[in-house]
């Protein structure tokens, strides 16, 4: 469920729908105030917090912020810098300063080639979206094995759960090791076995998160789990 | 030889041909999200029109050179598959569906907060499976169906709607009969909340009078629309947030 509904019925809005009268209220994200109304600009769930309307988007690309954890892909190389594929709209730009390694002019493709998987930090995004990386930093490395899943960017909290309970259940389930990516990416690494599962259960949170029946869905899965199995 | 003055459009008892009133439109079904590798889609059908609306991005803009510093692009690519008609067509652009992509593009730029997105492109591809007039307007509904389901922000939805002139009467969405030998063609795209419009063509000859006409059947054309494309957004996602 949405924040700030406090149990009230979620109002989905299409573009263009009136919210409700702008004065004494803020306008937050995908809305705008036109003509002493608020209208919503995405499709998605009125959400009403501290006089701030906002309309939580059903779907939504990627726009990368500084501090994120993300899980990118090279997309190009050149002599002193790579450019990443974020899963948003703009590339990322990872210059050999800021990657892990000591590296030569030119030499940037022996570090990394083009499909390789990083796990790195968004440094900076300016006002013209240009967007920095970093590999330097705890944890921050090249995913040389695992398997990398896509999920829409507003599950990712759903994925997570409160307090990273719902990731954490998957991880002791599954015996992988799996992180989740500001920008909608799901690495999962163990076996074979424990990988495929983890699959459905990403799939299952996503489909189910949110409805009162993922408990008892989640724990049927957990029952098939391989390390449930192996024990 | 027989001209088109010929052709009798409107039956005796003042209905059109294919038993509607003047001011009636074709039954409109629209269905949200029916292509999943898509980030948006839509299937409009329009009388015996159909139309798929993909919305794929905000991605970046390449070549470089269509970037804009300050806003995305729209990219539009409009195409009427080949079975689309009876006279099979040639696959490929040419002149007509060029024309449809841009006036298209520029009537979903009005609309969409493209500021949103500087340097990147969101790339609009409309494919009409079969046509049987209007296809312009069927595109873009779908389109605009589609944007929404690809959660870009927009100020409105847009409503494609024509209307006409067939025997010096005025008429709502014109079928292919009226659309070949009729008089006038008015294509609109309008926002549906705002009353604006985004687009506008037209083909043949209106006086004031039933060019006032045709917009107000246009205008409540396009609110009947409207709700079948609301409802079509909230029947995707409805039983609970998704």
């Amino acid at each position: 469920m949405s924040n700030g509904q406090n149990g009230a019925e979620l109002r989905l809005v299409t573009p263009g729908m009136a919210i409700g009268p702008s004065s004494g209220m803020r306008v937050g994200s995908g809305a705008l105030a036109q003509n002493d109304t608020i209208i919503a600009t995405r499709l998605g769930w009125v959400k009403q917090l501290n006089n701030t309307v906002s309309v939580d988007p059903i779907n939504s690309a990627y726009m990368p912020r500084s501090g994120d954890l993300i899980v990118a892909t090279v997309a190009e190389v050149r002599n002193n810098l790579w450019f990443m594929n974020v899963n948003g709209p703009f590339q990322g730009l990872l210059p050999m300063s800021l990657a892990p390694w000591k590296v030569e002019f030119g030499a940037a493709r022996q570090h990394m080639g083009i499909g390789d998987v990083v796990l790195a930090r968004v440094q900076e995004v300016d006002e013209c979206h240009n967007v920095v990386l970093t590999m330097k930093g705890v944890g921050l490395r090249r995913l040389n094995q695992g398997s990398v899943h896509s999920v829409p960017i507003t599950h990712i909290e759903r994925l997570r759960g409160e307090g990273n309970a719902t990731i954490q259940r998957l991880r002791e389930a599954c015996d992988c090791r799996i992180i989740v990516g500001e920008n909608g990416r799901v690495w999962v690494d163990g076996d074979a076995e424990g990988i495929a599962w983890a699959r459905q259960a990403i799939d299952l949170v996503q489909s189910s998160g949110h409805k009162k029946t993922f408990e008892a869905e989640l724990s049927a899965l957990e029952n098939n789990a391989p390390k449930n199995g192996d024990a | 030889m027989a001209g088109y003055g010929d052709v009798k459009l409107l039956r005796d008892d003042g209905l059109r041909l294919d038993g509607r009133k003047i001011d009636e439109m074709r039954p409109v079904t629209i269905e949200a999200g029916i292509l999943p590798v898509a980030d948006g889609s839509a299937m409009v059908t329009h009388g015996l029109n159909v139309a798929v609306a993909a919305v794929y991005g905000p991605m970046e803009a390449h070549p470089r050179k269509i970037q804009r510093q300050d806003r995305a692009v729209i990219d539009v690519r409009y195409n009427m598959a080949p079975f689309s008609t009876s006279d099979r067509i040639r696959p490929g652009f040419n002149r007509r569906s060029r024309e449809i992509s841009k006036v298209t593009a520029e009537a979903l730029e009005s609309v969409v907060l493209v500021e949103r997105y500087p340097r990147s492109k969101i790339r609009v591809e409309i494919e009409i499976l079969a046509a049987e007039a209007g296809t312009r307007c069927v595109g873009l509904t779908a389109a605009a169906v589609a944007l929404a389901d690809a959660g870009i922000p927009m100020r409105d939805l847009i409503v494609g709607v024509a209307s006409g002139k067939v025997e010096g009467t005025v008429v709502l969405d014109l079928d292919k009969a009226e659309d070949n030998y009729g008089q006038a063609d008015l294509p609109v795209g309008i926002l549906p909340n705002t009353g604006e419009v985004a687009f506008l063509q037209m083909d043949g000859d209106l006086s004031p009078e039933e060019f006032n006409l045709a917009m107000e059947y246009n205008f409540k054309a396009a609110a009947e629309i409207h709700l079948v494309m609301v409802d079509a957004l909230k029947r995707r996602y409805e039983g609970g947030e998704n």
